[in-house]
């Protein structure tokens, strides 16, 4: 019988954020323990405190370069309630919609093509130096075509939105400031049969993936949780916007349904551990070991009734077929859920684009002031939820967010778990190629740990090897 | 103008440029009518000329002179974009972004400040070489319809200008001698002042940056339609000569 180890993986690589992963093995270099750390703080949520309520949905989307449309819509909702309007007019609402879909459709295709496509084209355990998008673009240059392109169409749909690409000023308290230029309007419906066409190529890509290497997804961080989303009011839709909260569990059951997002802190609760800067959320109904639940595109697929596109719905129904209705557990195929999502957002695109309200004129409304507002949205890695107070100075007196990283936290680490149980278990030798296998499972949520820490600054993800007596044994970093 | 002061005027050049003036006229108002752009802060239209940030400094007869202040005179040879000039002003520019929390990309008055749209014309690309002063001033939004968020002023004075010669109230003064002299309120805070929304000094122009803040109107103006979005600061006095 050996020493015991430890491995730390430092920094995880292709996800967004900086983080680790501390691998423990006991003296038969078997696993004992893998968690997922977040080693990144910022502290958002404190120094907004004292800012004018109009200025928040611009400093909080800092939080994020990949996704900051998914905060600014957020705290826009937010603050939206705090000027006392509940309905949008709606060419406003059209317009932030249009954007969110821009965003979606874009974040989930940088993560599918630039993150994971390396993983799912070239094996979990190839060489480190083929593991990029740079060999993609190599190996399959019209498929990194497609992908530079599609995410620039995306892209060109926030900026024509929120005035930028990246960190935009789109949507204010009340309403949106600026409409869809027909120019605009034109640009945009002259590529989208392109893009409808390259978003049904993407999802036949990885359905296949997912059918065809049906053992490894199987077996790979495949185990059962509690799925939550927003669902649109009265049919259960899926909506990426508005709506609702549902939980379901493992196995469908209802956990609660058409739950106002305005009480969501009646319905969750957060638990802070000592190892990492990223909370815990759980259910508070089902307490802290039984509460714990997923978000993202795979919880969405689980959770929503149906699609409201036709081409996406048919895809929602041939996913659920393969677990014969029932929510799917398996971490992998959230990449198949991702790209139904792409193909819903365009076709939601699409048909905006041929709705005139887009061009209207009446931007902004007005309603009685009130000291609270929530926020909550279906960002593209899961659910969004912030939560403000303001007084009547117009200064922000409280903040809290939970984002979609924060959510899936538990997830993350048992997954973490269950892929180095089963890959690194009893090996003689740890190799680079074994520790990816622990970051594809991390890599499937499409973590963004800056958003999950509301945090400050660089931090690529490492893997640490623990011993049995807590000493540090081995410590693989990547750089990005 | 008087058609006295009219009938006495005279040429004088700016970089070789001829331009003509009135008696009395200050290098930057002759200049601003003969479509010759003189980069400037503290000054502005309709207010009296301070010359306290020194952005304006020209060489008139081999002087470095506030060019708002300065009378034009007749044959003057004075020099404004030289290389020299402009690195001194860019210099000033950058103590000004060291001495304040000039957050643009969180800031409403992005596209519309003074102060930003000087740093692009100077071409001040890179952040501040000196240490940031980092003030920590509390943001005041006592006023319903005006916040100021001091943290963001340069003292140039324009509010206090606007407020004693336009508006007759004297909301705003200086405090402070040195590096410690600030713009401040008449008053415990500015709910405590006479200020109104309707004010000349509390109007987005008298203020070159985000430290007077409209209410409840911030970002509506879409990236694209703001006053720097259309060219860089100093393009309209420009185009009178195209």
């Amino acid at each position: 019988m050996g020493d015991p180890r430890l491995i730390e993986i430092a920094p995880v690589t292709r996800v967004e954020g900086h983080g680790k992963v501390t691998i423990h093995l006991d003296g038969e270099n078997n696993v004992d323990e893998a968690r997922l750390h977040i080693v990144e703080f910022r502290g958002f949520e404190r120094f907004i405190h004292g800012r004018l309520m109009w200025e928040v949905p611009v400093i909080v989307q800092r939080l994020c370069g990949i996704c900051p449309v998914s905060h600014h819509l957020a705290a826009a909702k937010a603050m939206d309630m705090i000027v006392g309007v509940d309905q949008l007019t709606p060419t406003a609402e059209k317009m932030r919609r249009l954007m969110h879909y821009g965003q979606v459709m874009q974040s989930h295709v940088l993560h599918f093509f630039h993150l994971a496509a390396p993983d799912l084209l070239f094996g979990f355990g190839a060489p480190a130096e083929k593991r990029n998008i740079f060999e993609v673009l190599k190996e399959k240059p019209e498929l990194a075509k497609r992908a530079v392109l599609m995410r620039k169409y995306g892209q060109e749909i926030i900026e024509a939105t929120a005035g930028k690409k990246v960190h935009g000023t789109g949507a204010i308290p009340g309403g949106i400031n600026r409409n869809l230029p027909l120019e605009r309007r034109d640009h945009f419906l002259s590529t989208i049969d392109d893009m409808i066409e390259w978003a049904r190529d993407a999802l036949a890509l990885a359905r296949g993936y997912t059918l065809d290497n049906e053992e490894i997804v199987a077996g790979f961080g495949n185990f059962p949780s509690n799925y939550m989303s927003l669902v649109r009011e009265d049919d259960g839709a899926l909506d990426l916007y508005h709506g609702n909260l549902r939980a379901l569990t493992s196995t469908g059951d209802v956990i609660f349904d058409q739950v106002p997002y305005t009480q969501y802190h009646e319905r969750l609760v957060e638990e802070v551990r000592s190892w990492s800067y990223m909370k815990f959320p759980f259910i508070e109904a089902l307490g802290p070991e039984a509460g714990w639940y997923r978000v993202g595109p795979l919880a969405r697929m689980n959770t929503a009734s149906f699609i409201d596109t036709p081409l996406a719905n048919d895809a929602h129904k041939d996913l659920m077929g393969v677990t014969s209705g029932n929510p799917n557990n398996s971490t992998l195929a959230n990449h198949w859920a991702r790209m139904i999502e792409v193909l819903h957002c365009v076709e939601k695109i699409q048909d905006l684009l041929h709705d005139e309200d887009l061009q209207g004129d009446d931007l902004i409304v007005t309603g009685d002031r009130r000291e609270e507002g929530f926020g909550v949205i279906e960002a593209p890695r899961g659910n969004l939820i912030h939560h403000y107070k303001v007084d009547q100075n117009d200064q922000v007196t409280y903040c809290n967010l939970i984002v979609s990283t924060t959510h899936n936290n538990e997830g993350m680490n048992r997954a973490v778990k269950d892929v180095a149980v089963k890959h690194l278990s009893g090996q003689p030798e740890i190799t680079e190629g074994m520790l990816n296998h622990v970051e594809v499972a991390i890599r499937a949520y499409d973590p963004c740990l800056s958003c999950a820490t509301h945090a400050l600054g660089q931090m690529p993800l490492q893997v640490e090897l623990f011993g049995a007596d807590g000493h540090l044994l081995d410590t693989k970093a990547q750089c990005i | 103008m008087s058609d006295n002061r009219r009938e006495s005027s005279f040429v004088f050049t700016i970089d070789g440029v001829e331009v003509k003036a009135f008696s009395g006229q200050t290098i930057m108002e002759a200049a601003d009518e003969a479509g010759v752009y003189i980069p400037r802060l503290c000054d502005h239209e309709g207010l009296r000329h301070q010359g306290s940030c020194r952005v304006c400094t020209v060489k008139a007869g081999g002087r470095s002179v506030a060019a708002c202040t300065q009378p034009a005179s007749p044959g003057q040879s004075v020099d404004n974009e030289t290389a020299s000039l402009t690195k001194m002003r860019r210099d000033l520019v950058e103590m000004l972004f060291h001495e304040g929390n000039h957050l643009c990309p969180i800031c409403e008055a992005s596209g519309n400040c003074e102060l930003q749209a000087m740093a692009y014309r100077l071409d001040m690309t890179e952040a501040t070489r000196f240490p940031y002063l980092e003030p920590c001033r509390a943001l005041d939004a006592s006023h319903p319809d005006i916040a100021l968020d001091t943290n963001r002023c340069i003292s140039c004075g324009r509010c206090i200008r606007a407020s004693q010669d336009v508006d007759g109230k004297g909301v705003f003064g200086y405090v402070g001698r040195g590096i410690h002299r600030r713009v401040a309120v008449n008053g415990e805070n500015l709910a405590d002042t006479d200020a109104e929304a309707a004010d000349h000094a509390m109007s987005s122009e008298v203020c070159p940056v985000g430290c007077i803040i409209r209410k409840r109107v911030g970002f509506v103006t879409p990236i694209g339609e703001r006053e720097f979005d259309k060219g860089l600061i100093g393009h309209e006095i420009e185009e009178k000569r195209k």
